[in-house]
Order: structure tokens, then C-alpha cells, then sequence
């Protein structure tokens, strides 16, 4: 500082150093939240990849002079059958669908790694552990497993997606979750897209301000905030229970399913649970419609109806789809209400409709994290990186029809 | 007199001033000299920069980010937008009031006694802020309560009050953005009598739109108008009996007799 | 004949002007009324929503109030919780659930409102535009994916900070992390009420000579006050409502403690392990869940009318 503005007239340069401090504070907060995201990724990717230490049940020389990559068919199902009881082969024909003599050489392979060769992950190490240290562990596992190969794996593969349950982290899979999920978010929709829409209309365009609508407006906002267990809580008494002949498909003549505890009672659960959040979304958007619009369709000699219908709905939409979509990604991602509407891990057959068992990927989530084995840590980070997948492609969904329906809105 | 001399007798002076909201000049080649312990008067059709030419002189157009300027802004012969001084050590020499009444959500006291405090003041508090609700002819009407809202008031006395809040930190200098245009008639008048009681001690710029403030009030009046591209340009600037009685430019006599537009 | 013909058109005019009459005379119209009915349908299933939940968690509770041995005194003041053998004191499971959310909140206020006072006070808008929808990602994380964080990251952190008194479950690392994840939450409400608050009074403090430190935390933070409470509320009603992470990372087993480094159930966290196994109807465990649902769904709802009344009347001071 220069000329007038030197004379000291007050404290300025102290206020000026103490404000400085704390820009860099408020900016330290929110570097550590964006940190925090950081961490939390690398976290996910360090238990996807990584180094694991495999050791054969079964040397693979012992079966054949060649490596086993390099066998005909028939050599593999020759050692299929000199290794694999009758019974045990028969099992996997009939659970899998097909017969040994129609499929390729390559998922022969794969059966003959499966049932005979049986390789265990014996141990695994996070990606920058395996990265950076790669000496030590090779170290670590001569001496404690001298027979071991170790080889870099990614735990999140193309049979992590397409199998199902198993008790063994190499060969579990989140098929029959995804399924799951699906199913899930299908009846969820189905039932929370009509009535929370109709809500919305309701309370925006015909709702006048008494008390009964004030009180259906409040309960809705209060709805919004109650803990996502308290709704699995309720979906375990009114549709696993109450309502069980409905869920379990006996009252339509359904058999096998005893219980409630059906993708059906699981999807009215997340319905119900994403409802209000829905209702608000779709109120806002159908708020945002001009009300020059409804003036000049009422001037046109239409009815109320006719205005929603024909004008206020089709300028909504893209705002409500987003809603939409931002409330079913919530349902994506919940945990608790499947624990209690019984979501079961053990599960591996796919759900059949409605009326079936299941099990969800968050669900798989929470099991596998819970388990103390570092194998399940890890396909625990896949399933979560799968999960995620899911809900960014949502979201990509959500941003590009948004964009896409408002350009072409006039 | 030479140059410096006539420096030191000014308030404000601004030399080659353009002002730009990014690519938008706002404000053409403005050359004002503001008078000390006078009240002058910017007047102008609406978006014709006014406000933005004050809020140039005590740095407020710092924070929209599209906002520079050239030129220069002398203070005491100093530019004010050289880089080494501190906006808020300007800020602090020369206050501002605005068009809306803005009192802090706190007490009365409180609005009052925040500038000074900020600003390092260090003597009897209590003393100051009755010397300067007096000051702004506001002290008999909340002498007992002081520690009501300052939201509680009225909007000529929360223009007041924000009055008494500028005048605490002892600036040299007030600017006032249509400091009445919220207010009733009266309120207004109010306003006008203590304008004329601080300039013995103040030097006083104000925007306004009410031609008869501007003639009633203030010693010097600057007009503004839009040259073709919409930029601000001052067209003449003089006594303000002059400018009311006998403009020398054809756009500043159509303003005023109203047959602007 | 000329006068027929008057007669006629007359008569005419008549059944015309009765059209027109009758045209405009108001008619039910069955599916306009039809359509509104069931759209009124729609938002009442809400309120059976809040029916059925107040319902089904007060019928059950009240049955788990008849059992032998439950007292509500009891229930409210023992801290012993093992139903099975007959200790009904919910305080150990409750005081588990403040304790997590109390480390949340040392996580999620202070940073939040910092991220917040940022992001409205200093950022550009440049910089806010891309720093917004980053902090809004973290809010979009399913929160059993927190609950992995906390165990496979936060945990062996803390163990490695304060050695082995840190158990492999504790309070700590749960609400450490359930309040990374409510940041967001109460960065972006915060946002929303800082934002609010009129340019002209920052420009107030401004023409005064304030900097922006002043004018930020002494201006423009209490006049924002009643937003930043509101968004602290909901964060702490977020924070006990929470089930994953304590489900994952707290520990499961009621444990009466204070040390942030023990083990020590919360009541979703005792919810979610109960209900996760097959549990059998009308068994005390099965009754116990709806008791402490009750519990969870009172006090959360109580906190959230709080905020909403908060945010109300902020609204109405600046719109
Ligand atoms: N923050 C801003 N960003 C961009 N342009 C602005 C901004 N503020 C003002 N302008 C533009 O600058 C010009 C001058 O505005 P200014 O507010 O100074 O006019 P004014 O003379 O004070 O008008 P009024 O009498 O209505 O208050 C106008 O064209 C206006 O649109
Ligand atoms: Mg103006």
C-alpha cells in the first residue's frame, strides 16, 4: 500500500491475514468432501484388482502332457469323466440347462477347472499393495504357500457378472442379484410412477387450500424424511405378513412360495419409500409449467382434464422422468428395507416373476462386506462398482432425456 | 492554481473513466469533479449508468465478476483502482447507502456499532452511536429501545438508521443510490435536511430520479444520458442552479422540462 | 303469410336462444369427476402410508409393552438389552445411536458449513457450478457403500492412529463416516439459506469497510441462522435414522459405553441384525423391532418438523 490509503486507520492488515486463514479453512472443507469422494474410489478400485496367490487342488500336469488350454474336447470331457462322479455330472447338466456334448470346447475347459483342477484363491492383495510391493508379497507367498501361482486378477469379470450365488468368492457372481434388483425397480416404478404423479397433479392443479390438502401436503413432506428402516419395518408387517396370501402368490394359485418375503412385497416397500420423494420431484416439475399455458387451453373452451392432459403434462414430463429417475436410483441403493422385507443372500436361482424369492445387489453388498475373508472384501468392491455402474447410467439416462425432451419443447 | 492544489480540493476526480460489464461499456469517458463538503447530484434516465459510476467510486462493482473499468478513479490524488490498495480501506473512507433500506437483521444498536467495531474503533461505543443516531436525526425516535430490530423500524427510519451506520465509521465521503426512492414524502424531506446538515462535514454524491431533489438538494448536479451504442455518457455537469435554469446542452434542458424520450 | 313466417323465425330465435341456454348450463361431467377422484385417491395413499406405519408400529409395540417383564420404565432407563433373556433397557442401544451421531456431527457440521460459507461467499461461479454437483455425488453414494468404506478404510486408519485399543467394530469409525456422508446434506441446505440471504445486505457490510471474512460470518452466516439449524437438524435426524454403515462398522451387540473405540449396537443397527435372519412372528425379538421402529420414527419425525418449521420461517423473513 501506497501513499493515502497507508496511514493506518484501524487494524487492517491483521483482518486481512485473518481472513485469509479462513478462505483457506471454508476451501480446506470443502477439499476434504471432494477428498473424501476420492478416497472412497480408490478404496472400491484398491479391493477390485489386485495380486492373488491361487493354489490348484489338483496339479494340472497330472491330467494331461500338454496345458490344458491347448486340449481337444473330447481329451477334456475324457478327464471330466475319469475325475467327476456320474451323479455330480448329471447335476450340472440338469441344473445347467444343457449337455455336455452340445457345448464348446471352451466351457468344457471351464467345467474341468471348476470340478477338477479346483483353484483357491489362498490370498489376495489390494491393487496399490500389489502395485508398489509386488517383492514382498511374491516373498510372503513362497513361503507360505510354495506351490501357489500368482497372478494379477480382476475381481469384477465377465463370470462375476453372469454367475450367481456361490459360497466361493471366485465363483460367486452377482447374476442373480442384478435380476433381483430389476424386478424390484420394475414394480416399484410401476407403482410409485402412477400414483406419485397423480399425487402431484392432485395437489398442484386441483387441490384447493383446505385443510384436508394441507394435511396430505405436510404428511408427504414428513413422509420424505422418515428413516428408509421404518418403511422396511412397515413392508415387513403390512405386505411380508398382513397381506401375505397377496405377496406369496397363493391367493392367484401360485405354488412353492410360502412366506411374503417375494420380490413383490420388496418393490411395494421401495414404493412406498421412494413415493413421497417422487411426489415432490413431479410437483415441482408440474409447478414450473407457465400458467400462460393453462389460460390459453381454458380460453380455448377446454376442460381441466383436457388442460393437464394436453398441455401441462407433456410440458412436465421431462421434468418428472428426471424425478422419476432420481427416486428410483434412491431405491437402486437402499439396504435396510430388503434385511427386513427378507432379501436373503443364499439365494442363486433368478426370480421368475413376482412371486419369487430374491436378492438384490445392495443386499450382496452388505453380506459380502460383512464377512471377515479378504475374498469377500473383494467381491464385495465389485458388486459396488457394478452397483454404481447402474446408478451413473441412471443418471446419464436421466440428463440426457431431460436435455433431449426439453430442446425439442418449444 | 496549480495542479496539485486543485487535487487536494477535490473529493473525487475521475479521469478517462470507461466502465465495461464484460464486453458491454456501461459507462463512456467520464471526467467528474466532485467538490468536497458539497452534495452532488447525478441525475439521468434510468440505465443510463448512474449507479454504476458510483458504485465505481468506493469499489462495490468489484464483486460482479464481469465488471472492469479504465481509467482512473483519484481519491485524495490517489487511484483508487491502482493495484496496491485495498478496496476495503476505501470502502472504509468513503460509505455508501443504498436504494432499498438494507439494516442488518440485528439491533439497532448493534447496526450502528458494527462498521465501527469492525474497523478496529476502540472508545466509548455507546457515545458513538448516539452521536451519530443524532446525527442522522433518528436518536429521539428509538433513544428507549435500542436494542429493538433494526427490521423493526420504518423504511425512512431504517433509511435513517443505515444513514447513522455509514456515518460511524467516519467515511469522508457518502454516496447515496436514490436513498428516498423507497420513501413517502415526508420521509424524503427528512432525509433532504440531514443531507444539508452532514455536508458541513461530508462530502455527499446522490443518485436520484426526482429532478425536484435534485434541485432542491444538492450544489452540483452531473447529467447522464445514453449516447447511440447505450453506453453512459455524462453530457454536462455544473451548479446546480446553472444546469436547472439555464443547461448549456439541448439533451440536459429536454430531461429536465421533462420532454425527454 | 307474412306473418307465419315472423312466427316461425320467432319461434326459431326461441329454440335457438334455449340452446345456448342450455349449452351453457352447468353439467356433471362424469370422467372429469371421475379423473379427480382418483387423482385425490393418489395423494390419500399417503396418508395411508402414515396410517399404516403409526398403525402396525403402535399395535406391535403395544404388544411388546404386554409381555411379561416389559416395563416402559424400565425400557426407557435400563441399559441392558437382551431380549431373549429377559432385559428390556433400550438406553444401550440409544445411547450408541447418539454417540454415532454426535461423531457425524463433529464430521459433518463444521465441514459442511465451511464447504457452504465457500461455495456461496468465495467460490466463482464457475468454480461452484463444478464444485456443487461433485459434493452432490457423494450425497448420491449409497450408504452401503459408506458402510464398506468405513469398515475396509476408516477403521484400519483409526487402528493405525491409536493403535490397538481401537476394536474392529466401534462407534468411532461409524460416525466418522456416516458423517462424510451427510455432509452434502447440510453443505447444499446450508448453501440454500446463505444464498438467500439478500445481496444487499452483504453490500451493507461491504460499504461499511467489512472484508469478506466479516461480512461473510458476521452478516450473512446469522442471518442464515435459522436455515443453518434447520439443515443441522435434518442431518442429525439423518445421522439416527441411519442403518447401513452402524449395521456394517458400529458392531452389532447392545454395549453400554462411552468409548468411541468399543463396539456397540444402535437401534437400526440391532433392527437390521434381528430382522435379517428369519425371524419368527410374535417372538419378543419380533415385537422389539416395532418398539424401537416407534422410538426411531418419533424422534425423527420430531427433529424433521423442527427443521421444516425452521426453514419456514426463514422463507418468510427473505421471500
Ligand atoms: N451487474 C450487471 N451486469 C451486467 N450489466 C449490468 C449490471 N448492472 C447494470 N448493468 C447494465 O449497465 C447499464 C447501466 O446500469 P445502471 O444500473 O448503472 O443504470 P442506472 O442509471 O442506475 O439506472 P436506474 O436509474 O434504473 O437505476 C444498464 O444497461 C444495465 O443493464
Ligand atoms: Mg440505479
Amino acid at each position: 500500500m501506497s501513499g493515502y490509503f497507508s496511514t493506518p486507520k484501524s487494524n487492517l492488515a491483521m483482518r486481512h491475514r485473518v481472513g485469509g486463514v479462513w478462505k483457506a479453512i471454508f476451501f480446506l472443507s470443502t477439499a476434504i468432501g471432494l477428498l473424501a469422494l476420492a478416497v472412497l474410489v480408490i478404496t472400491i478400485l484398491d479391493d477390485v484388482f489386485g495380486l492373488v496367490a491361487v493354489v490348484d487342488k489338483v496339479d494340472r500336469t497330472t491330467l494331461a502332457d500338454r496345458p490344458l488350454e491347448d486340449l481337444e474336447k473330447d481329451e477334456l470331457l475324457a478327464i471330466l469323466d475319469k475325475k467327476v462322479s456320474v451323479n455330480r455330472l448329471r447335476t450340472i447338466q440338469r441344473n445347467g440347462g444343457f449337455t455336455l456334448d452340445e457345448i464348446p470346447a471352451g466351457e468344457v475347459y471351464e467345467l474341468v477347472i471348476a470340478e477338477v483342477v479346483k483353484p483357491t484363491v489362498e490370498e489376495s492383495y489390494p491393487l496399490f499393495d500389489s502395485l508398489f510391493k509386488r517383492a514382498e508379497i511374491e516373498a510372503e507367498v513362497a513361503q507360505k504357500h510354495p506351490d501357489a501361482t500368482i497372478y494379477f486378477y480382476s475381481w469384477l469379470n465377465q463370470r462375476f457378472l453372469t454367475n450367481s450365488m456361490s459360497t466361493t468368492p471366485q465363483l460367486a457372481g452377482v447374476r442373480t442379484a442384478l435380476f433381483g434388483s430389476l424386478w424390484i425397480i420394475v414394480i416399484t416404478v410401476a407403482f410409485a410412477f402412477p400414483i406419485g404423479v397423480g399425487a402431484a397433479i392432485y395437489l398442484e392443479e386441483y387441490a384447493s387450500r383446505s385443510w384436508v390438502n394441507r394435511v396430505i401436503q405436510t404428511n408427504i413432506d414428513n413422509l420424505a424424511g422418515v428413516p428408509s428402516i421404518v418403511y422396511g419395518i412397515l413392508g415387513l408387517a403390512i405386505f411380508v405378513r398382513t397381506l401375505s396370501a397377496l405377496t406369496s402368490g397363493k391367493a392367484f394359485g401360485v405354488e412353492g412360495v410360502e412366506t411374503g418375503r417375494t420380490v413383490l412385497a420388496a418393490g411395494l416397500t421401495m414404493g412406498l419409500l421412494v413415493l413421497p420423494i417422487l411426489i415432490i420431484n413431479a410437483q415441482e416439475a408440474v409447478r414450473a409449467v407457465p400458467n400462460s399455458l393453462r389460460q390459453a387451453s381454458y380460453g380455448l373452451g377446454a376442460t381441466q382434464w383436457q388442460t393437464i392432459w394436453h398441455h401441462v403434462l407433456p410440458s412436465a414430463f421431462p421434468g418428472i422422468l428426471t424425478g422419476t429417475i432420481l427416486a428410483v436410483s434412491r431405491a437402486i441403493g437402499e439396504t435396510a428395507p430388503l434385511i427386513l422385507v427378507g432379501a436373503s443372500s443364499l439365494i442363486n436361482k433368478d426370480p421368475q416373476g413376482i412371486f419369487s424369492y430374491f436378492t438384490a445387489l445392495p443386499i450382496q453388498i452388505y453380506n459380502w462386506t460383512s464377512r471377515p475373508q479378504a475374498e469377500f472384501r473383494n467381491i464385495a468392491a465389485a458388486a459396488i462398482i457394478v452397483l454404481l455402474v447402474v446408478l451413473l447410467s441412471l443418471n446419464a439416462v436421466a440428463i440426457l432425456t431431460r436435455n433431449r425432451l426439453t430442446r425439442r419443447a418449444p | 492554481m496549480t495542479e496539485t492544489l486543485e487535487k487536494q480540493h477535490l473529493a473525487i476526480e475521475t479521469r478517462d473513466m470507461h466502465l465495461f460489464y464484460g464486453h458491454f461499456r456501461a459507462v463512456k469517458d467520464v471526467d467528474l469533479q466532485v467538490i468536497p463538503q458539497k452534495i452532488t447530484a447525478i441525475i439521468g434516465p434510468s440505465g443510463c449508468g448512474k449507479s454504476t459510476v458510483l458504485r465505481s467510486f468506493n469499489r462495490m462493482n468489484d464483486f460482479v465478476p464481469s465488471f472492469h473499468m479504465e481509467g482512473e478513479v483519484l481519491f485524495h490524488g490517489q487511484n483508487i483502482y491502482a493495484t496496491d490498495v485495498d478496496p476495503v480501506m476505501v470502502r472504509q473512507r468513503i460509505g455508501m447507502v443504498f436504494q432499498k433500506p438494507n439494516p442488518f437483521p440485528k439491533s439497532i444498536y448493534d447496526n450502528v456499532a458494527w462498521g465501527a467495531r469492525i474497523n478496529g474503533f476502540k472508545e466509548n461505543m455507546d457515545d458513538l452511536v448516539e452521536q451519530t443516531l443524532r446525527q442522522a436525526a433518528l436518536w429521539d425516535e428509538v433513544k428507549d429501545d435500542l436494542r429493538k430490530s433494526g427490521l423493526s423500524l420504518s423504511g425512512g427510519q431504517q433509511q435513517r438508521l443505515c444513514i447513522a451506520r455509514a456515518l460511524a465509521v467516519k467515511p469522508e465521503i457518502i454516496l447515496m443510490d436514490e436513498p428516498c426512492s423507497a420513501l413517502d414524502p415526508i420521509a424524503t424531506l427528512k432525509i433532504e435536511d440531514l443531507m444539508r446538515e452532514l455536508s458541513e462535514q461530508y462530502t455527499i454524491i446522490i443518485v436520484t430520479h426526482n429532478m425536484q431533489q435534485a434541485a432542491r438538494a444538492s450544489d452540483h448536479t452531473a447529467f447522464f444520458t445514453m449516447d447511440e451504442d447505450r453506453a453512459g455518457i455524462m453530457v454536462e455537469y455544473g451548479e446546480t442552479n446553472q444546469i436547472f435554469t439555464n443547461p448549456r446542452d439541448k439533451r440536459t434542458e429536454d430531461y429536465i422540462t421533462g420532454r425527454f424520450g | 303469410m307474412e306473418n307465419q313466417i315472423v312466427k316461425q323465425q320467432v319461434i326459431r330465435m326461441e329454440s335457438a336462444e334455449q340452446l345456448v341456454i342450455h349449452k351453457l348450463r352447468k353439467r356433471p361431467r362424469l370422467g372429469e369427476t371421475f379423473i379427480q377422484g382418483f387423482l385425490f385417491f393418489c395423494g390419500a395413499v399417503s396418508i395411508f402410508t402414515t396410517i399404516g406405519i403409526v398403525f402396525e408400529l403402535g399395535k406391535e409395540s403395544l404388544l411388546f409393552f404386554q409381555m411379561p417383564g416389559v416395563t416402559l420404565v424400565e425400557f426407557l432407563t435400563k441399559t441392558e438389552w437382551q431380549p431373549t433373556i429377559g432385559k428390556f433397557g433400550v438406553l444401550s442401544l440409544i445411547n450408541a445411536t447418539l454417540m454415532t451421531t454426535l461423531f457425524a456431527m463433529l464430521v459433518a457440521l463444521p465441514l459442511g458449513l465451511g464447504a457452504a460459507i465457500y461455495l456461496s461467499e468465495y467460490a466463482t461461479p464457475r468454480a461452484r457450478s463444478i464444485l456443487k454437483p461433485v459434493l452432490e455425488v457423494l450425497a448420491g453414494v449409497p450408504t452401503v457403500v459408506y458402510g464398506f468404506f468405513a469398515l475396509t478404510t476408516m477403521t484400519p486408519l483409526l487402528r493405525a492412529i491409536f493403535g490397538e485399543q481401537v476394536q474392529v467394530y466401534n462407534t468411532l469409525s461409524a460416525g466418522l463416516v456416516m458423517g462424510i456422508m451427510i455432509l452434502p446434506l447440510v453443505c447444499s441446505m446450508s448453501e440454500d439459506a446463505l444464498s438467500a440471504v439478500p445481496r444487499s445486505l452483504r453490500e451493507a457490510a461491504y460499504g461499511l469497510g467489512a472484508t469478506r471474512l466479516e461480512t461473510a460470518v458476521q452478516v450473512v452466516v446469522p442471518a442464515a441462522l435459522s436455515g443453518i439449524i434447520a439443515a443441522f437438524i435434518l442431518g442429525v435426524s439423518r445421522a439416527v435414522g441411519e442403518t447401513m454403515i452402524v449395521a456394517l462398522a458400529a458392531g452389532s451387540g447392545p454395549n453400554f459405553t462411552f468409548d468411541p473405540f468399543q463396539a456397540a449396537e444402535t437401534m437400526t443397527g440391532y433392527i437390521a441384525r434381528i430382522s435379517g435372519g428369519d425371524v419368527s412372528y410374535d417372538t419378543p425379538d419380533y415385537n422389539s423391532i416395532f418398539a424401537i421402529g416407534l422410538l426411531l420414527f418419533t424422534s425423527t419425525l420430531l427433529l424433521n418438523v423442527i427443521s421444516r418449521r425452521l426453514v419456514a420461517r426463514f422463507r418468510e423473513v427473505y421471500e
